[in-house]
Formats: C-alpha cells, sequence, structure tokens
C-alpha cells in the first residue's frame, strides 16, 4: 500500500485538490515501508516492518493557514480532512509572513532509488544480523546492533499546478561490540541507497576489532590535541555548523554567522582555505530528493569554499524581504576531501588521538558554538605516525568553527548519516576531563 | 505551547482490556535579547515544567507561587506565563552585564526545575535494567551502576539524607498511568535509600533478574506501531525531613551559585561523567546573593556529585520538572517523564566557564 507510482499519487493528490473551496491549497502525500532488525547480547531483541501511507493537506484563506494530516484514502476520508484543513484555517489567525504557494516547477530527476533496497525482507534482515552476530561469539565478543531500511516516495500538489514526486531508499547500519571483560568497546556504522553495497559483516568486523584495541585504555591528561577525527566523529559536529545556516537568525543576530552591527557574514573568511562544503542532490554517492516540501527546487549550492561563507539559507518570506535568491535548507551535505586514506592522515601524524565518534553532544554557548560531548566506542593515541596504544575516553568542550579554523588535512569523504565525510585531522581540539566510561 | 492526548487502548491474552485517556501540556517559550553594538546574544527559556494537566495548569494561581530569592517567582502546579515571560525578559537583559564565571569549585544550590535535569540523566538512566544488562549497547549506552554493585548492598549512590523514588502514581507527573502497556498497574518504590542503591526499573520478563516477584510496571510504547520496552518511570528525590527553605539554606552558603532551569546537559554512555548548565545563575557570597553571573556550567561525576548532597529543602518547596522526548531505543521512540524534587545543597562542585571553556 505504502508505494504508489507517480500516476497513482498524482489521481490522489488531484482527487483532493477538487474537493477545494480555499483560495489555495497544497497536498503532500508519503509513502513509507520501514523495516528493521535490533539484536543485543548477541541475540535479536526485536525486528518489525511498519507500512503506512500518510496525507496533509493545508488550505489557506487570505493569510490564514489550516493543515489537517489522515491515513485512510477513500474519498469520505479524503474530502472530510479536506475540509477539516479548511475549517481550521477559517478559525487561525492571519500570518503576516504568508507567502502564496509556488507555481510549477521544473525538477531534475535524482537517483534516489535501489531495487536493491525496496526488496529487503525480514529473511535478509535475519541474514543481515546473524553474519554480525555469529563472528563476535565466534571471538566471545558481545554485539549489539540495528539494521535499518527505509522504501518510500514524497508527491507534492497544489492549486497552483506545482506538482512533484521522488521515490526513495535509505538504509543505516551500526554496530557496537564488546569485550566480555567490559573493558574495550568498538562502533562502526553504514548509511546506504542501495543496500548491494551493505555488508555487515566487514561492518562488524571493524567495531570487533576496535573493540579489542580498546582495551586497557590509558589515561592521558586532558588538554589540547591534535585529533583525526572519523567521519562518524567529525559528521556529527559540523552538522550542527550546517543547522545554523539560517539567513534570518544570522541578520537578526541570533546566530554564530550574525555581524556585529546588523546583518550577516556572507563572503567572510571564516575557517581554513581547505574548508569546501557543498550540497549536490544528485551527486551518485550521496542523493537527495530534488525538491524541499514547499516545492522549491534543491540545487548543487556552495556553501563554504576556500574556507569563506558563500551561501545561508532562507525561507521564502525572508529572502522576500531581503530581495534575495531563496534558498531551502540542504537535504544532505558534502565536504570535499582528497584521495588520502585514514591510515595516510594517522600516518603522518606525530602525536595524537583518533576518534571514533562522539557522544552526547550539546550546545554550550550558541554565540561561538561551543558544544560538549564525549569520545566512544574506541579512541586511541597515535604516536609517530602509528597507533600506539587505547586512551581513556574523553569529555570535550569545542566549536565546529574553531575545528574549521584549526583543521589541518582531510582525507577521502564516506556517506554517513546522509553527508558526506572526509576523516579530518585538526590540531588544538580541546579535552576538558577525562569519563571512566567504557 | 505542545498539548498531548493520548487516547490507549490495551489487549491482551492474560485476560487484560484496558482504556486510558492521558493528557499533558507544555508551554514554554525563549527570550532572546541582541545588543548590536557588541554583537552579542542572550536567551532566557521559560521556567515552567512540562506538566499531565490540561489547561488548568495556565491558571497562574498565587497559591501555587513561591516567593523565590532576588524577587523570583517560582511555579507549583499552576504557571503564570505572562509573569514568566516578563521576568524573561528582565533576565536575557540582565544577562549582558552579568559576571563571569570564574572557574573554581563552589557550593551549588540547584532549584527543582534545574535539578529535575540532573535527577534524569545522572540516577533516572543508569537505573534501567535493560541498559545495566546491555541491551542498549548499540544507542543509549550501558550503566555503572552494574548488578554486582546492587547485590553488594553498599553501594552509596549518594550521601545519607539522597533518597530517591520511583513512582507511576504522582498526580500531575508524566509517566503517570493506570497501568503499563503489558497491563501491569501503576505504582511507587525505592530506588535509593539513605544513599545506598537498593533497585532498579523493570518490566514484567526482566523482573525475575532482580529476585523480584512483581514487575514495575515500566514498560511503555510511543505509538501504536511501536515496540513497547523498559522505559524510565517519575524519578524523584524526596523532599528534607527537617522544616527548610530556599531563603534559609541559601543563607548558611559562603561562596555558592543558585541555578535555575534547563540548559546544556551531556552525560557519558555510562553515566559517570556529566556536564550540566542552567538559564539563570546567581552569585551566592556569604549567606546572600550578590548578583547574576554568565558562562556557568558544572562537571562532575555521577557518585561524587551525590555524595556531596548536604540539605534539601523540605516539602513545601517540592517541584516537577519533565520532559516530554526522553530518547532511547532503536527505531528511537520519545517518552514523557517527571522529576520532583525540592531545592538541594551540593558542595564543592568542579566549575568550569563556557565562553572560555574552548580556549582553557
Amino acid at each position: 500500500m505504502a508505494m504508489l507510482n507517480e500516476q497513482e499519487a498524482k489521481k490522489i493528490i488531484d482527487k483532493v485538490l477538487s474537493y477545494a473551496k480555499a483560495d489555495e491549497t497544497s497536498v503532500t502525500l508519503i509513502g513509507e515501508r520501514i523495516g528493521n532488525i535490533r539484536y543485543a547480547r548477541n541475540t535479536v531483541s526485536t525486528s518489525g516492518e511498519a507500512d503506512n501511507l500518510s496525507l496533509a493537506v493545508t488550505s489557506i484563506f487570505g493569510k490564514r493557514s489550516g493543515t489537517a494530516t489522515i491515513n485512510e484514502f477513500d474519498d469520505i476520508s479524503l474530502e472530510k480532512t479536506l475540509r477539516r484543513s479548511e475549517e481550521i484555517a477559517r478559525l487561525a489567525p492571519e500570518n503576516p509572513e504568508y507567502m502564496s504557494l509556488l507555481g510549477p516547477q521544473q525538477y531534475s530527476k535524482s537517483n534516489t532509488y535501489s531495487e536493491n533496497t525496496s526488496k529487503i525482507n525480514p529473511l535478509y534482515r535475519a541474514n543481515a544480523a546473524f553474519a554480525s552476530i555469529q563472528p563476535c561469539i565466534n571471538k566471545k565478543l558481545t554485539a549489539a546492533g540495528y539494521l535499518q531500511d527505509n522504501t518510500g516516495f514524497i508527491a507534492i500538489g497544489n492549486s497552483k499546478r506545482l506538482y512533484g514526486y521522488n521515490k526513495i531508499t535509505n538504509g543505516d547500519f551500526s554496530i557496537t561490540v564488546r569485550t566480555a571483560d567490559e573493558k574495550g568497546s568498538g562502533y562502526a556504522t553504514q548509511n546506504f541507497t542501495d543496500a548491494s553495497r551493505l555488508n555487515t559483516k566487514a561492518v562488524t568486523e571493524i567495531a570487533m576489532n576496535k573493540a579489542i584495541a580498546s582495551r586497557d585504555a590509558k589515561e592521558l591528561a586532558p588538554g589540547k590535541y591534535t585529533v583525526i577525527l572519523e567521519p562518524e566523529a567529525g559528521g556529527e559536529l559540523l552538522q550542527l555548523l550546517i543547522n545554523t545556516l539560517d539567513a534570518r537568525n544570522a541578520d537578526e543576530g541570533r546566530s554564530f554567522f550574525g555581524r556585529k552591527g546588523g546583518g550577516n557574514k556572507i563572503g567572510e573568511k571564516l575557517f581554513k582555505e581547505n574548508v569546501h562544503i557543498y550540497s549536490d542532490p544528485f551527486n551518485i554517492d550521496n542523493p537527495g530528493s530534488p525538491f524541499a516540501l514547499d516545492g522549491r527546487r534543491q540545487e548543487k549550492i556552495s556553501w563554504i569554499e576556500n574556507g569563506i561563507l558563500k551561501n545561508l539559507y532562507y525561507s521564502r518570506y525572508w529572502a522576500n524581504t531581503k530581495g534575495v535568491n531563496s534558498l531551502p535548507s540542504p537535504s544532505g551535505f558534502i565536504m570535499s576531501g582528497t584521495n588520502q586514506s585514514q591510515s595516510d592522515l594517522i600516518k603522518e601524524t606525530e602525536k595524537g588521538i583518533l576518534v571514533t565518534r562522539f557522544w552526547y553532544i550539546r550546545a554550550v554557548d550558541p554565540q561561538t558554538l561551543v558544544f560538549t560531548g564525549l569520545t566512544r566506542d574506541g579512541t586511541f593515541y597515535i604516536e609517530n605516525g602509528k597507533i600506539k596504544h587505547a586512551v581513556k575516553n574523553f569529555r570535550f568542550n569545542e566549536s565546529p568553527a574553531n575545528m574549521l579554523t584549526n583543521l589541518v588535512a582531510v582525507g577521502k569523504p564516506v556517506r554517513i548519516s546522509g553527508n558526506m565525510i572526509p576523516p579530518m585531522k585538526i590540531k588544538d581540539f580541546n579535552f576538558t576531563s577525562l569519563s571512566d566510561a567504557v | 505551547m505542545s498539548f498531548v492526548n493520548e487516547q490507549k487502548y490495551f489487549a491482551s491474552t492474560d485476560g487484560s482490556y484496558i482504556e486510558q485517556d492521558i493528557h499533558r501540556l507544555w508551554p514554554t517559550f525563549t527570550v532572546t535579547v541582541v545588543d548590536k553594538q557588541t554583537g552579542k546574544f542572550k536567551t532566557r527559556d521559560a521556567l515552567s515544567a512540562p506538566m499531565g494537566m490540561g489547561y488548568e495548569y495556565l491558571a497562574g494561581k498565587a497559591s501555587e507561587k513561591i516567593s523565590g530569592p532576588n524577587d523570583l517567582i517560582l511555579y507549583r502546579y499552576s504557571y503564570d506565563m505572562v509573569e514568566d515571560a516578563v521576568q524573561a525578559a528582565k533576565q536575557a537583559k540582565e544577562k549582558h552585564t552579568a559576571k563571569s564565571i570564574q572557574p573554581g569549585k563552589y557550593d551549588l544550590v540547584l532549584d527543582p526545575n534545574h535539578l529535575g535535569l540532573t535527577i534524569h540523566e545522572s540516577i533516572g538512566h543508569p537505573l534501567e535494567l535493560d541498559r545495566v544488562l546491555g541491551y542498549e549497547a548499540n544507542y543509549a549506552g550501558t550503566s555503572f551502576a552494574t548488578l554486582d554493585k546492587w547485590k553488594s548492598g553498599k553501594f552509596n549512590f549518594g550521601s545519607n539524607i539522597v533518597n530517591i523514588v520511583a513512582d507511576r502514581t504522582q498526580p500531575h507527573f508524566l509517566n503517570t498511568v493506570g497501568y503499563d502497556d503489558e497491563g501491569v498497574p501503576g505504582k511507587e518504590w525505592e530506588l535509593i535509600k539513605n544513599g545506598t542503591l537498593i533497585n532498579y526499573q523493570a518490566t514484567r520478563d526482566q523482573v525475575h533478574m532482580l529476585g523480584q516477584k512483581q514487575s514495575h510496571g515500566c514498560c511503555h510504547a510511543d505509538s501504536w506501531n511501536s515496540a513497547q520496552f523498559q522505559r524510565m518511570p517519575n524519578v524523584s528525590l524526596r523532599a528534607g525531613k527537617e522544616k527548610l527553605n530556599v531563603h534559609d539554606m541559601i543563607k548558611k552558603v559562603e561562596n555558592g551559585i543558585y541555578i535555575l532551569g534547563r540548559g546544556s546537559y551531556s552525560i557519558d554512555q555510562q553515566r559517570y561523567n556529566f556536564q550540566f548548565g542552567g538559564q539563570v545563575f546567581y552569585e551566592i557570597k556569604n549567606g546572600k546573593i550578590t548578583g547574576m553571573l554568565d558562562d556557568v556550567a558544572y562537571q562532575s561525576n555521577t557518585q561524587q556529585f551525590w555524595n556531596s548532597c548536604v540539605e534539601i529543602c523540605d516539602k513545601d518547596d517540592y517541584r516537577s520538572f519533565g520532559t516530554f522526548r526522553d530518547g532511547k531505543g532503536q527505531p528511537s521512540q520519545v517518552s514523557a517523564v517527571s522529576h520532583g524534587s525540592s531545592t538541594s545543597r551540593f558542595n564543592n562542585v568542579n566549575i568550569i566557564n563556557t565562553n572560555s571553556s574552548a580556549n582553557i
């Protein structure tokens, strides 16, 4: 039921629009099948599949709007939902910032769908979990992991004859392996569009090796260190910086990207020259939807180039107020890298710390973008180009803005959580205390 | 403002047919004051608490207000949103000229609207039995409060005035229900008694591991399409037995900080090392509040911190803190939970300066 083709989706949207009496009406139809398997203590704990189709309709009278949702698709239910949205719209206060709906748009095709992922079934998930658990049992290690696959589509349409449809598949696998004596823990993850790229056994072996290597961690004094952040670790911090690229927050002085005296920092060199961050929904390794939910086209956009802030994203209202091009927030981002591997970065490091991942990152100072959090599941000391030994986990207080200023080298980007992130070598990363957690 | 009406029907082959109608609300806001001259901005979030109540929470009843130090108005089970917004605007403005904290050791006086999150993170989570057993190892983490510590019967989680109770029956609290999602009636039980760890939070299929015969009723699913599993009940610090209010508590503090509101919070995956901020900070010198402070966070170890608890105000000061969005599990599920406490004092806690923390 959840997977409708373009014609089937358009038929439902057109039907809902045919009932409309409001000045403007928009419809969003989302279908999704989500499958998962979870395991811990070397055995499966839960598994399941949820299949759902849901529709949201927004009606607008003047500058008043109302939205209603439903997951039933007979004619009576669809019309009832439309009328409900109109009733809410009439009761709602005027939105002084309301922008009239967009008209027809041309969207390019993005390669966001894979038949391989859409065919994943419970047996596939069970085999994927077995391939991960069995090697751990063989080595007297304990596996806790999770595999989730999503297959679905998003269709949008409105009374101004805008229409868009995009099919999506996505999957995530993550594994934590712990040693029997509870002294070592390792983590690895893989994010994919096409399930033929997933290899739970190979990913688990990375986590197993980290768990074994991280036993008997030595204590290193907190302080500033050169770090090599694996893509999982660096990506988490970069995502927090990307989340603050909103133009209005910057223009109104409520953001790191706001300028003293008013306005924003577009055009200013804020980071090291080798920092290039962009989004591209048509990237073959990290495809994204060709449209935002409000109908705006997603295109290839440079956000930071040679360390210079090139663009911020805008609501349509704020872009109109400022008389600039209205860029929607990206669905994923890409940090440019090199062909160097993570091992190459380690070889070129005299003294440093390799970080597998971070945990519980929270904002400390939004003005300077300082965040706190901890290392987890594999933190190692590097000396003379080699990993010497595991170290106890650290708490950090650090800003991704500082991080990009202190960027020394980058490696080859890999896909993590819908973004492309390279391993990064950063100097003077600030660790403030030690944690006893393993 | 968020309003939730959860209508839930549970039936099982064990013979349960249970219908529940649960209401909760969360009125909140953030005030931001921007100084264009300096390019700085400061914020103050609402001092409300999400509650297991309806619109009546917004009545702003005078009988539910507490007159706090420095003319602060604190709210028990009725909230005046406009009054707090005025208070917040004044305080956010004051933050621009507040003294930046000198890092070091201070005695902390923690308001319930702040302390609730510290209880949640450093006591509520590590005493979830599924974490202790390793079922959350790939996501939320495991726990330092291992079974051997509990079995010893001597693990001093906190000082001897620290009594922590788990409860699914407390009126107005978010995790209060008639029955859990396995059909087990809500109840109250002790987790920490006179500072010693004595119990965990468990479901039907876990509780036998503790040698206990009755489930704690901690099973919850956040939707019809989610699998139910062990979630945190309301976990609260019992009020002090001696008569004591926040004014008298502060009078005895020589060098301290009074902290209110939910700020930045972070804790490791086994719940040893934490760092917490707040919304409003006041300097205490020789028993008096001497002005507002800024850039404050405390960094400590769970067991060390709870053993530094030296005073707890009485039941007249008891209030709740809560959240709608306690996250756990894969796929991730949310749960609503409250934490009650009275203003409490913790001695000699490590304070960092958050403004310069990245440059220490």
